[in-house]
């Protein structure tokens, strides 16, 4: 359904009555607290108007995860020559076995092992009497059967919290017995903090603890240096998107010493130090470590966006603008290099998209990151919202990205999700695994847009052809017109056997 | 099984606990009684006076052994001691590591899962010193000990406990239905010991079961590591524990929901028996320096 013919006041005023109307089914309390997090964006505002990164509410079915999934899940599972061990009772690492696609190059088993599960499997003796024994057995069977690996993490479930193991020790020790190993301890229990996005910046920190300030200052350096060296910082390389950026940058002229963390290596991270700039993808999960770099090793850092044309090429131009007339030529070289690509997938899709609309429901920088690519296909985004933002997302959000009188909902339930849907009635949503099959028996189009539905890259200028196609594949199935409601087939057979 | 009777010890650290509950309980087996003792104390010496050892083989270092409690036989971890009382450690982690609460949990469910409580008409648990976390409060629970006995003496700090203990009973008495059966006063001699006893049992809602007077025998009995029941059967101390058996099997069912004090209350009893003399309240956190220093300023 499209409102195309609404004016703003108008969906502004429909978007304020129906949250009105999903806030009734609340009890008093749940609905004020709730309240909070609903809003229809004013033009001109500095943020959305909603509360964020708040305790969800018992009873109500979040969206978001933990800081355990924050830290092995995104920050540290993709660097791939590390082992990551889920550090507790098999059903965290096993559930999250290889859940997030980030793609590596390497062979798993041998000297990568982002697709494998390493976990401790704590059983009730180790509960009760300490699982740090069986941590350093571990560490040596680690060492005896992946001898390529190039450093252990050790990722924390709830109960290594509880019962105060000290991984810390466990890891300092490993290390010295492994002439100076990196072994990073993290404190991610699930139960730290309101979301996974405690545990992004518990993850980020450890990085700072355990591989920065391990790094020998003085020893001499592992490359030459030169004056184009970036880090590509915030992109988990899901369906491939690190690489389909890392093109663009190196096409124009700098050279990428290191991505974080998709297809990364530890030598990557430890290589970061000496950027002269990190380029930052996803702002919420790694603007800590970022910050960090820039106070101890004076690296700016600068946000961009790598979905389609228009943010691609905004963003190419402002990273350039940290550089020499050399890397700005280059980019506009390379944006005037894509453009007929870019030209060619508009003229094809955008006459089959043109007008339709979209809500979504995400983690990380997604809600607001792809706005972009959906406007360069001509579509509208209606409604959006994280699961784990910040403030400073909304701002950057409102500041940025949707259009006056977009529904905003942060840290969605289950329930006001369908209900939001059900009402406006949007031409695609694109949300989570968990939500993909409700809107889809609801007979509308979805794509996941944590996974990009198995399919990808969509970064970069070969990521928005893929995306594009993918978009009006989702929204332009026939399918659609095969799903009817029986109830609302033709005339009922009764009738037609009382005449 | 219905005529089974749980109880459990609890009391501050060292307040001599497990060696009055196994005095006792030797007393209730020469009764007659059939009795299985639960040490649930990490340090596993709630039964060394019943099997003249220093300390059983805990069921959890027996499932840490074996892999797993599934993989262990209630006989492995069952001992015999004394007048057929059988003896059980929950054990638990060495200081500082691990989970002992858990452990207790462990241990219970793994004895109720066996058929442990079978054939049995007292089951008594001794506990550690305080109720640190859920898996210490695991006897006081639904369907585990109905009657608690809280050891305790004429020391600040052993009432101090006391009384806490009695906020944990209180806790589960509503949801669980343990009772507080009442104090057993273990004497230290200190001053005024019988009558601030009987005040603070009072002041619970209970009453003192039973005022052990100090002797060196039982001393003389755990160096053998025996009972004074078993080592002295004939001593005037052998004598009160037995009467302090006799009081405890006679008050099935008598236990009462105590009504813990506050902290202030337990000082003001302790002040009316003049063991501490009122505290002017201007000089609370001043150190002896700033004292006289005002006190000169003031005569000055």
């Amino acid at each position: 359904m499209s409102f195309a013919k609404e004016s703003v006041g108008e969906i502004k005023a429909r978007n304020l009555a129906l949250i009105e109307d999903v806030l009734k089914v609340y009890p008093e309390k749940t609905a004020k607290r709730r309240a909070k997090h609903l809003n229809v964006h004013e033009e001109g505002k500095a943020d959305c108007g909603v509360k964020s990164n708040l305790k969800s509410i018992p009873g109500v079915m979040t969206i978001r995860g933990c800081a355990y999934a924050g830290s092995k899940g995104v920050v540290w599972g993709p660097i791939k020559d590390m082992i990551h061990i889920s550090h507790g009772p098999v059903g965290c690492g096993q559930y999250s076995w290889a859940a997030r696609r980030n793609y590596y190059i390497g062979t798993t088993g041998i000297d990568t092992f982002v697709t494998m599960q390493f976990t401790s499997d704590f059983q009730e003796k180790d509960i009760v009497f300490g699982g740090d024994k069986k941590l350093a057995k571990i560490i040596d069977e680690i060492q005896d059967l992946f001898p390529l690996n190039n450093g252990i993490s050790i990722q924390s479930e709830c109960p290594i919290g509880l019962i105060g193991d000290d991984i810390e020790a466990v890891s300092k020790q490993k290390s010295k017995e492994y002439e100076g190993k990196t072994i990073v301890p993290v404190r991610c229990e699930g139960f730290r903090g309101v979301s996974q996005s405690l545990g992004h910046h518990i993850a980020n920190d450890s990085i700072r603890d355990w591989v920065f300030d391990k790094l020998d200052e003085n020893a001499p350096p592992k490359f030459e240096s030169t004056p184009y060296d970036v880090a590509i910082i915030g992109d988990y390389n899901i369906g491939g998107d690190a690489w389909s950026s890392r093109i663009l940058l190196e096409e124009m002229g700098l050279r990428v010493i290191a991505q974080w963390s998709g297809d990364g290596s530890l030598a990557e991270l430890e290589a970061t130090p000496k950027a002269k700039l990190n380029v930052l993808h996803c702002y919420r999960s790694m603007n800590y470590i970022s910050r960090h770099m820039e106070e101890k090793y004076g690296i700016p850092w600068c946000e961009y966006n790598f979905f389609g044309p228009s943010k691609v090429a905004e963003s190419l131009r402002k990273i350039a603008s940290y550089f020499d007339d050399k890397i700005k030529e280059g980019a506009e070289r390379v944006i005037a290099k894509y453009q007929p690509l870019m030209d060619a997938v508009i003229a094809k899709y955008r006459p089959r998209l043109e007008g339709k609309t979209v809500m979504l429901f995400v983690g990380g920088l997604r809600p607001r990151h792809v706005i972009g690519a959906y406007e360069d296909l001509g579509m509208e985004v209606v409604g959006t919202g994280y699961e784990f933002g910040h403030n400073d997302d909304y701002q950057r959000t409102a500041q940025h990205y949707v259009k006056d009188g977009t529904l905003i909902y942060d840290d969605v339930t289950g329930y006001e999700f369908e209900k939001f849907v059900e009402k406006i009635q949007p031409d695609l949503v694109g949300s989570g695994i968990k939500e993909k099959y409700i809107f889809q028996k609801m007979g509308v189009p979805f794509r996941q847009m944590h996974s990009w539905d198995y399919s990808g890259p969509y970064h970069g200028y070969d990521g928005f052809a893929i995306f594009a196609r993918d978009m009006d594949m989702a929204i332009n199935s026939p399918i659609w017109k095969m799903a009817k409601a029986p109830w609302k087939e033709g005339p009922a057979p009764e009738m037609m056997a009382a005449e | 099984m219905s005529s089974l009777r749980q109880i459990a010890f609890y009391g501050k650290g060292g307040i001599g606990k497990s060696t009055t509950s196994q005095n006792t309980l030797a007393a209730l087996a020469d009764l007659g009684q059939r009795i299985m003792i639960v040490g649930c104390d990490p340090k596993a010496d709630s039964t060394r006076l019943m099997l003249h050892a220093k300390a059983q083989d805990t069921i959890l270092s027996l499932a840490a052994e074996a892999g797993s409690v599934e993989d262990l036989e209630l006989e492995d971890v069952l001992k015999i001691g004394y007048k057929d009382i059988k003896c059980v450690e929950s054990g638990g982690p060495e200081p500082g590591v691990g989970c002992a609460g858990r452990g207790v949990i462990t241990s219970i469910n793994f004895l109720e899962e066996n058929g442990a409580y079978d054939d049995l008409d007292y089951v008594s648990y001794d506990v550690l010193g305080d109720v640190v976390c859920g898996g210490f409060a695991m006897p006081i629970r639904e369907n585990k000990a109905q009657e608690i006995y809280i050891v305790m003496s004429g020391e600040m700090m052993a009432m101090y406990a006391a009384n806490n203990i009695s906020k944990g009973i209180l806790k589960y008495a509503n949801s669980g239905g343990v009772r507080l059966g009442g104090l057993v006063c273990n004497e230290r001699q200190t001053d005024k010991e019988l009558e601030l006893a009987e005040a603070l049992a009072k002041k619970l809602g209970t009453e003192l079961t039973y005022f052990i007077p100090r002797d060196n025998v039982v001393q003389h009995a755990e160096l053998r590591r025996m009972t004074v029941i078993e080592y002295a059967p004939d001593s005037a101390q052998a004598d009160h524990y037995r009467k302090l058996a006799t009081k405890i099997h006679g008050n099935a069912g008598k236990g009462i929901i105590p009504t813990p004090i506050t902290m202030d209350e337990l000082e003001d009893m302790l002040m009316e028996h003049g063991i501490i003399k009122s505290v002017d309240e201007s000089v609370i956190g001043k150190t002896a320096a700033e004292l006289a220093a005002e006190e000169l300023a003031a005569t000055a």
